[in-house]
Formats: structure tokens, C-alpha cells, sequence
């Protein structure tokens, strides 16, 4: 066990964890912090998708030691108020159906979209190629990702 | 209008009551529809199991049972009690009840049938409640109820006005009204309209919603090693290890599984991975090759009792023309759904209490009141909402080991499922086959003998032998037989259809290509047959499949297609409602790949339209996943894939754009959840066959002699 300082949505947090505790567990289970979900444990579901330093990765894939300095943004700290352009999209096309993945599709997208303001279709669908909707909401999606790169 | 009566025999369908702070109460039976089943109808307050309120301040709260899996009934369902209420929809809460509230004993759980069940029942409810609150109103200016109206949450009669809220004590008073009067569908303002899901914000702002976003103080999270293959049972077990990783506090045994408790999700799973088990076989340890050899055979043997016989089916072959005979198979599938099977228990002496995603709380009440040996009134279930079902949360094996090892640990457990413990320990759809062979004459079909073969009990069925084409065939004959296994299996969305419709819109048009017709207008001959003069009994109305037919045809451009694109055909009615859809396959890199599905879908009134489009899309997306991917083998009883890694499922590329035409009418609604999904693997593989010329009888397609785009 060793104390990591750790940079989550702003605030610094302190946790004791072991060295290889994926962060995803140390979120959901140490700082509560549940809506970075569990899908697959192993980088290929896209669930449990978070910021390190405005990167997309896999939480579930990268240990709490090799967090550093890094600023860990999650969904519950994409935007104050919770108006991403991303999230106000997904209202308006109520893109969710059980709505397991969707957090981690919203942090996906909302990565995209810093780096490529204006993404093509196939831009698009390379880009969220990693993250399953096992509800098959992709049509929904699609066009929420659309929907937010016009209006930002 | 509709006029319908609120009471039979005494046996109320509501109950009312005064609201607890001031206001009107209404309970009702959510599941249970007045017209049927009269024996359901609920008698006492606990057998209500959904609450309208609408509180002296006017807020009006709905307490839905049901537990949303993602199809949206949470949402739907309220609207049908606010509609016949007459309040804006903007000002009505709605509350996911929980088990455990005394009153909320009888809960049962939806599927496709939610709205259909619901339809009537709900609006009795709203509607009763508008009722009284009027009769209040009238009461009180002395004049008659038939001189006031109800609209937006206010009273009016003469010069009078009252808002809900003013009034709601005093319709608490009210007798309940002998029978009420439902709205005209022409005039609904909420049904028809696009409501957000009630969740919504939750989801988008990582709000804890699901099961496993469940926590009490002093909860363990457990994590169960499971024999690692059906057949086997455990020898031995060595803990040492696992006991020494840091946040695992006990390793428990129950029956041929072992639960390593943790004070975190990672302690247990590396505890289990650090536990040495030492298992042996008990049973047969199967294997898929086995079983395909099996369930060949039984599709060549004759039953002594075949499922339907029309006609003189071994005349129409013997003077045939021609007879077409094809083979389709498909594998056993894990459920899958996003969020793992999860649940929360915590015995004590007192009490059992259940927290978690499970569809059907009222079994799994039973059945651990009986594992534990308890009263079942010491037991109780509260649902969350559920990150996907497709049948898996039908069975409650979860809930059980959290109550067994919550009794054995005596402590609060929360049981979580790596994604290999849920994809290796399911409930899988069954692995079949289907033998389907055709008699022509003169251009016609006049024979056709359809056998059914899987993996399941000897009550389980494998075909739909009074839906399409009985009544439009003459000779016409269907046959099932079961092969037993020990590997568990259940339903999986849209049950048995799931692969016969593909087997069979696929063998249509096969038919079509032999007899040189087209394949739309071959199915429309067959229904016209069924329709005008059916040949026995048929359950399903030709009229309705006509109907999405020509509205597919038309909105896919059936027999136009765009440069470059093939399309496949194919039509399914299941769960109620009757689906057509239209693929279009293009060739990519000389690939075929389906870039988009024209859908036409009659479900009667569509009640929440977005939603509703939601659902066909992801139907139709995990038809064409399931048919393209969808690989699960056994070997000596091990299941063959672990993760995502080694189970391919569909992704944002490969999803085709789903277009979804709704045929418009007041029917009432019917099941929506599931019969988009039949359908898309057959209008898949008709596609695939006409871009390719190759045709595929085995699920997963992608492991066809064809490479995909
Ligand atoms: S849980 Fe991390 S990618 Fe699936
Ligand atoms: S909405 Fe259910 S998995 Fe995406």
C-alpha cells in the first residue's frame, strides 16, 4: 500500500491503494466517484473512460501509480453544471438506452471533439470505434457527437 | 372515448386514500390490465404496486415498479397516467418504488409487454384520479361534475377554477367512481410526444444509478470463483495466498463456489486470482461439436408428434417439381449486457434484505426466502435501474450467492461480476438449428416442412408454427426436438426468434431466387392466401404484415437501389408487433458491408416517439451484430471466449444507419423492445447474398467463406 496525491476534476484527493490498483477502482471504490463505469477490466469496452491530461484512456487499464502529476477529469467533473456541449446533445437527442456506457462515450466524444472540432463521419466513427454500446445506440450517438461539434 | 369500469365484483382495481401531509392517493396494479384476468385484480393495499400522488402543493408524483432496462418504460408508462390525468408532463416526478416498501410487495417486472399490459390500467388510474378530483370540485361550487373540465392540472366549472393541489384533499373524500371515461386517442397530448428518459440526467452526470453503483456502510464487496466449466464441482481449495492480498478480509465456501470478500472491487478480484482451486468433473463435460452432430441428427428424425400439420405434406414432395432444402445454424450467446451482473444483500436476524438490477424481484424473493429458509415477509427486493437485460436479469443466480454469502459472512455484500465471471457463468441463448424444405408446383408453393432443433428441455419449443407462413401454405408441417445439456440457458432477447426469423426470411428468399420471383412479392402472395383463406388456425394478422411490407418497400425503395447497393429483404412479427426491413449492402474494398436498414414497424400507437425510434435502431443494430459476430463454443464444458478481447461485439463503424417508419394508427400499443431485432439478420444475409452471390446458413456470418468490408 503506498498514499497517492491525486488531481480529480480539480480538487486534489489523497488515497491509500496498492501500486497496481487500476484507477478505475480507486475512483469507484476509494473517492466514490461512480460514474466511471465497469464494462470489460481490459481496455475494450470503452465503460470506463476517463481524462488524463484531456487524453481519452481506460481507466480500467492504467494503475493509480502511474497517475503522477496527470489531471484526471471524469464525467462527474467534464463540465460545471454538467452543460458539455456533449451532455446538453445527448439531451436533446436522449441518446441513452440502459445508459451503462453512455458516460464513458461522452468522455470519449468530448476528447474527440477538443482535438478535432469538426470531425468527419468516419473521423467519428474511428474515434468511438473503442467504445461499446451494447444497446446498440450508435445511430443516437452519431449525431449527438454531430450535434455538439456544431454548436462549440 | 372509452368507458371503463373501475370496479368488478368489489374487487377493486385502485384504492384511494388520503396522502400523508395532505392530498390525494391513488394505488394501482401496474401489470394488470382490467379486461383480462380477472383473477389478478388486486383486493388489498398490498397488492398495489404503483402510487399516484398529488400532494396539497400540487406536485403530482408517479411511483412506477417497473425496472428500467433500457427500454424505456420507466418513462412511457407515467406518460399514460398523465395523459388521462391532464397535467403537463414538465410537472410530474416519477419515482422508481422500491420492494421494500411494504406496499410494494407485488411488484413484478415489464419486458416487451410493459406497455401493452399497461395500457389500460394506467390511464384508469389517471383517469379515476381526474375524476374525483372533479366530482371534489363540483361538490364544493354545488354544481354538477358534468359541468366541469380538467385540463393542465386545473378545474373549471361556471366561473370556477381550482388547480389539482387545491382540491386533493378534499377528492380524497370522494367515493370512487363506478366507471371513468378514457381519452380519444386524437386527443392525447403527452402519448405521441418525444419525452426525455426519466434518468437522463442521472446517466449524463455520473450520478450512482445501477446496481453497481450500490454502497452501504460496512459492505464487503464479494467476488465469486465459479467452477470453470459446466459439468464440474469443486475438490479442493487452497486460500493462503489470497488471504494475504491486502483488502481481502475472508474466503468463504458455499456449495462448489468460493467468495473472496474485500474491502474493494480490485482486492477481491486479485484474490481470486491468486486462489488456487482444484475442480474435477461431475457431469458430462460437453463440447459444441458434439452437439452440432447431435442436433443434425434430430433434425432427420421424425417426430411422433409434430407441432402442426396442414394438408398432405408427404404428397405435396412426392409430386413436386422441385425441392429446395436448407440447413441454418446458429451458437449459444452470452447476454452481455454493459453492466455485469451485480447484487446487494444484507442478512441479518431480522431481516433479508435485497438491493439490485433484477427484472423479476417477486421470484428471486421467493426463491431466496426458500435457500435461506426464511418467512418470505423477512425478505425484500428493491430494484435499481439496470445497464441492460436482453433476458439475463429474467434469472436472479446472483442475487442468491449475495443473499448466501451475505447469511454465511453475516455482514452487507455487494457480489460483482468480472466480465469473465458473467460471460463464462450465463444463462446463454441456446444454440439450434433449423431444417426448412419447400415443395414447388407449377410456380407454387405447395409444400413445406419446417424442423426445429436445441439445445434445451424436452417442454422447450423451437418454432412458431402458427405465425407466418401457416395459413398461407396448403401442405404445410412443423417439427421440434429438444437436445438436454447441462449448460444452462434461457432467454435471450426476443426468445427463439431471435435465430428461427433469421433461418426463415433467409430460406423466403432462397425460394424467391429458385422460383424466379421477387422476393417481396413472394411473401405477399403467401399472406394474401392467409389472409383471404387461411389453411387452419393462424395467430398472427396478415393484414398487419402486409401492411409493414409495403411500407418497407416503399420507404427502402425495394427493386431501386441506389448504384452500388444490393438489397435483402426480410419481414418478422413477434412480441405482438409486426416488423419489414430493407438492407442495403455495398460492396467496400470488394467487402460487402451494410450501410443502412430501412425499417417499417407497425406497434400500434407510438407512445413516446424518440424512444421508440431508440429502441428499433438498437434492435435492429444488435440483430445485425449478433448475426455478424456472435461465436460461442464449448469445449469439454469451457466456455471458449472470456472478454471482449475474444467476444467480438458490434461497434460504432459496423453499425448501420437505421431509418424507422412507424405504420400510423390508434391500435392499442404492443411490445417494442425486441421485434426489430428478429428480423435484421435475415434482411442482412438476403443482402449479403445478392452483393456476393454467396449465401450464409451460420451464425457468426463474419466466420463464413466471405470477408466483410
Ligand atoms: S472497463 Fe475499461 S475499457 Fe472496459
Ligand atoms: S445504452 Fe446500454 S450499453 Fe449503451
Amino acid at each position: 500500500m503506498a498514499n497517492y496525491s491525486l488531481n480529480i476534476n480539480g480538487q486534489q484527493k489523497t488515497v491509500e491503494a496498492d501500486p497496481d490498483t487500476p484507477m478505475l477502482w480507486v475512483l469507484r471504490d476509494l473517492l466514490d466517484l461512480k460514474g466511471t463505469k465497469f464494462g470489460c477490466g481490459i481496455a475494450q469496452c470503452g465503460a470506463c473512460t476517463v481524462h488524463l491530461d484531456g487524453t481519452a484512456v481506460r481507466s480500467c487499464s492504467v494503475p493509480v501509480s502511474a497517475v503522477g502529476e496527470n489531471k484526471i477529469t471524469t464525467i462527474e467533473g467534464l463540465a460545471e453544471n454538467f452543460d458539455h456541449p456533449l451532455q446538453n446533445a445527448w439531451r436533446e437527442h436522449d441518446v441513452p438506452q440502459c445508459g451503462y456506457c453512455q458516460a464513458g462515450q461522452i468522455m470519449n466524444a468530448a476528447a474527440l471533439l477538443s482535438r478535432n472540432a469538426s470531425p468527419s463521419e468516419t473521423e467519428i466513427e474511428t474515434a468511438m470505434n473503442g467504445n461499446i454500446c451494447r444497446c446498440g445506440t450508435y445511430n443516437k450517438i452519431k449525431a449527438a457527437i454531430n450535434t455538439a461539434a456544431a454548436n462549440m | 372515448m372509452t368507458l371503463i369500469k373501475t370496479n368488478y365484483n368489489r374487487r377493486s382495481f385502485l384504492k384511494v386514500s388520503a396522502l400523508a401531509g395532505g392530498g390525494l392517493m391513488v394505488g394501482f396494479n401496474w401489470a394488470c390490465s382490467p379486461s383480462e384476468n380477472l383473477r389478478k385484480a388486486p383486493s388489498e393495499w398490498f397488492d398495489m404496486n404503483a402510487f399516484l400522488s398529488i400532494a396539497d402543493n400540487g406536485q403530482v408524483t408517479i411511483m412506477s415498479p417497473n425496472p428500467e432496462i433500457g427500454q424505456n418504460v420507466k418513462t412511457s408508462m407515467p406518460m399514460l397516467v398523465a395523459e388521462e390525468l391532464e397535467v403537463p408532463w414538465a410537472d410530474v416526478i416519477v419515482k422508481q418504488g422500491l420492494l421494500d416498501e411494504g406496499a410494494f410487495r407485488r411488484q413484478v417486472a415489464g419486458g416487451s409487454q410493459s406497455i401493452r399490459q399497461g395500457w389500460k390500467s394506467l390511464r384508469m388510474a389517471g383517469a379515476t384520479a381526474k375524476q374525483m378530483l372533479i366530482n371534489a370540485a363540483a361538490q364544493k361550487w354545488g354544481i354538477s361534475p358534468a359541468d366541469c373540465t380538467a385540463k393542465n392540472g386545473i378545474i373549471s366549472g361556471g366561473d370556477n377554477k381550482l388547480s389539482y393541489g387545491e382540491i386533493a384533499s378534499l377528492a380524497a373524500t370522494m367515493e370512487v367512481p363506478e366507471d371513468v371515461t378514457l381519452k380519444d386517442p386524437k386527443d392525447f397530448t403527452i402519448i405521441g410526444t418525444s419525452q426525455d428518459n426519466v434518468d437522463l440526467e442521472s446517466i449524463i452526470s455520473g450520478k450512482p444509478t445501477f446496481g453497481i453503483d450500490f454502497e452501504r456502510e460496512g459492505m464487503l464487496h464479494a467476488v465469486v470463483m465459479r467452477p470453470p466449466a459446466f459439468g464440474m464441482s469443486l475438490e479442493s481449495y487452497d486460500d493462503t495466498e489470497t488471504r494475504a492480498v491486502t483488502g481481502v478480509s475472508d474466503v468463504i465456501r458455499f456449495g462448489d463456489k468460493i467468495a473472496i470478500l474485500a474491502t474493494n472491487t480490485w482486492a477481491g478480484f486479485k484474490g481470486k486470482k491468486a486462489l488456487k482451486a482444484n475442480w474435477k468433473g461431475k457431469q458430462k463435460l460437453e463440447n459444441t461439436d458434439e452437439h452440432d452432430r447431435k442436433m443434425l441428427k434430430l433434425l432427420d428424425t421424425k417426430s411422433s408428434k409434430p407441432k402442426r400439420e396442414d394438408g398432405n405434406v408427404g404428397r405435396a414432395f412426392a409430386q413436386a417439381d422441385k425441392v429446395i432444402e436448407k440447413v441454418y445454424e446458429a451458437p449459444f450467446l452470452p447476454h452481455n449486457t454493459m453492466e455485469p451482473m451485480n447484487f446487494f444483500a444484507d442478512v441479518t436476524d431480522s431481516k433479508v434484505e435485497l438491493i439490485g438490477p433484477v427484472q423479476t424481484p417477486l421470484r428471486t424473493r421467493n426463491s431466496v426466502a426458500a435457500l435461506l429458509d426464511r418467512p418470505r415477509e423477512e425478505v425484500s427486493v428493491a430494484m435499481t435501474r439496470m445497464g441492460g437485460g436482453f433476458g439475463r436479469r429474467l434469472y436472479g443466480d446472483f442475487a442468491l450467492e449475495a443473499a448466501e454469502i451475505s447469511s454465511l459472512a453475516k455482514r452487507p455484500v455487494k457480489v460483482v461480476f468480472s466480465r469473465e465471471d458473467d460471460m463464462t457463468a450465463g444463462i446463454y441463448r441456446p444454440a439450434s438449428k433449423y431444417k426448412f424444405r419447400a415443395a414447388v408446383k407449377d410456380g407454387k408453393i405447395t409444400g413445406y416442412h419446417l424442423t426445429g432443433a436445441g439445445i434445451g428441455s424436452s417442454r422447450s419449443s423451437w418454432t412458431r408454427e402458427n405465425w407466418f407462413p401457416a395459413g398461407g401454405i396448403e401442405n404445410y408441417k412443423v417439427e421440434s426436438h429438444s437436445l438436454q445439456s447441462n449448460i444452462t440457458t434461457g432467454a435471450w432477447r426476443a426468445p427463439i426468434t431471435n435465430f428461427l426469423a433469421i433461418a426463415e426470411q433467409s430460406f423466403f428468399d432462397e425460394l424467391a431466387t429458385e422460383m424466379s420471383v421477387d422476393a417481396v412479392q413472394l411473401r405477399l402472395d403467401i399472406l394474401e392466401r392467409a389472409k383471404t383463406n387461411p389453411v387452419g388456425k393462424i395467430s398472427y394478422e396478415p393484414e398487419k404484415m402486409i401492411g409493414v411490407i409495403k411500407l418497407a418497400a416503399e420507404k427502402g425503395n425495394w427493386g431501386k437501389p441506389e448504384t452500388g447497393v444490393s438489397q435483402g429483404f426480410s419481414c418478422y412479427y413477434s412480441h405482438n408487433t409486426y416488423v419489414a426491413e430493407v438492407a442495403h449492402v455495398r460492396m467496400r474494398d470488394g467487402n460487402p458491408f451494410i450501410e443502412k436498414m430501412t425499417t417499417a414497424v407497425d406497434c400500434g400507437i407510438v407512445v413516446n416517439p424518440d424512444a421508440a425510434i431508440n429502441q428499433v435502431q438498437g434492435g435492429v443494430v444488435d440483430g445485425i451484430g449478433h448475426a455478424m459476430y456472435g461465436d460461442f463454443k464449448f469445449i469439454n464444458g469451457e466456455p471458449q471466449a472470456q472478454n471482449f478481447n475474444e467476444y467480438r461485439l458490434i461497434r460504432a463503424a459496423e453499425a448501420p444507419k437505421v431509418d424507422v417508419h412507424f405504420v400510423k394508427n390508434t391500435n392499442d400499443p404492443t411490445g417494442l423492445g425486441e421485434p426489430s431485432l428478429p428480423p435484421a439478420g435475415g434482411a442482412l444475409a438476403n443482402g449479403i447474398a445478392k452483393a456476393t452471390g454467396t449465401r450464409l446458413y451460420k451464425i457468426p456470418f463474419v466466420k463464413q467463406q466471405i470477408t466483410f468490408g
